[in-house]
């Protein structure tokens, strides 16, 4: 426990994004599906009855939820004001499900299978993102 | 039953491995996520090697994956195809803006909402209208 505790942040961020990828390989494997965040949030809220997605949503929670436990300085908060993060979740929710995908299922998942249009979509978000914190700053 | 069963407890099993994924590689600290958005400021390129880790995993894995049948059956899904469009560029950039101004996306900010933090509760809850409102946008 103690050798990964000393690990460089970039070593974190490897695994952690080694365990993204795992997770999102067996959930095509197991269901056939894409591990879009976006996506099977979207398709939770209009078809409820699936109930695989409610349940991909629930181990996300859990996860934060046990991080309090386990690791509480894992989640932080965003440095925006509460307004401004509200408006935010809302550009997030529009955006997404008008471009069909966010950083899972088009910045993981579709920049894996090479798909033109995941490239489009990964280098537009990336884009609008840095001149959003050029523009607003960085805290 | 026992498929009913099995597919929840995969689709349960895959959000938990997601969710320590997205815990362990930081991105549920909007700050980092912002840093590493800040290209002209202090960048901060941790998030990169998030992306290097998921898609090298996941790249590696569709070559055995793809032409399988899934385990519960049926097909595995195909995206969307084409080149790009009105929609998928517009919808991006709207994203982007939320992203970099909150430095919270979907994945992440429903882990931190679990935590019970106050922001990306407040985030996950505008973010579901967002969706909502994108889907009566989309059909149009």
């Amino acid at each position: 426990m103690l050798a990964i505790y000393e690990m460089h942040p970039w070593l974190y961020a490897l695994l952690g994004g080694a365990l993204i990828g795992c997770a999102s390989a067996l959930l095509l494997r197991s269901h056939g599906r894409i591990a879009g965040v976006s996506g099977i949030c979207g398709g939770a809220l209009e078809r409820p009855t699936e109930l695989w997605r409610v349940a991909f949503l629930v181990g996300l929670v859990l996860a934060g939820l046990s991080s309090t436990v386990v690791a509480p300085h894992a989640v932080g908060a965003s440095p925006r004001s509460l307004p401004l993060v509200a408006i935010a979740g809302l550009l997030v929710g529009v955006g997404t499900r008008l471009g069909g995908g966010c950083t899972s299922g088009h910045g993981v998942c579709g920049i894996a299978r090479r798909s033109g249009r995941s490239l489009i979509a990964v280098m537009t978000f990336m884009f609008t993102g840095v001149l959003t914190v050029l523009i607003v700053g960085a805290p | 039953m026992t498929k009913r069963v099995a597919s929840l407890a995969l689709a349960l099993l895959c959000g938990l491995v997601f969710g320590i994924g997205l815990l362990l590689s930081t991105m549920t600290q909007p700050s980092k996520v912002i840093g590493f958005l800040d290209v002209t400021g202090r960048w901060d390129p941790t998030l990169a090697f998030v992306m290097a880790g998921a898609v090298g995993v996941y790249a590696l894995a569709l070559r055995w994956i793809a032409q399988r049948t899934p385990w519960l059956g049926g097909e595995l899904q195909r995206p969307a195809r084409g080149d790009f469009d009105i929609p998928l560029v517009a919808g991006s950039a709207i994203f982007g803006i939320g992203w970099g101004l909150s430095g919270f996306c979907p994945g992440p900010a429903i882990v931190a909402a679990g935590s019970g933090a106050p922001t990306a509760l407040v985030f996950v809850a505008t973010m579901l209208v967002g969706t909502v409102v994108g889907g009566l946008l989309d059909r149009r």
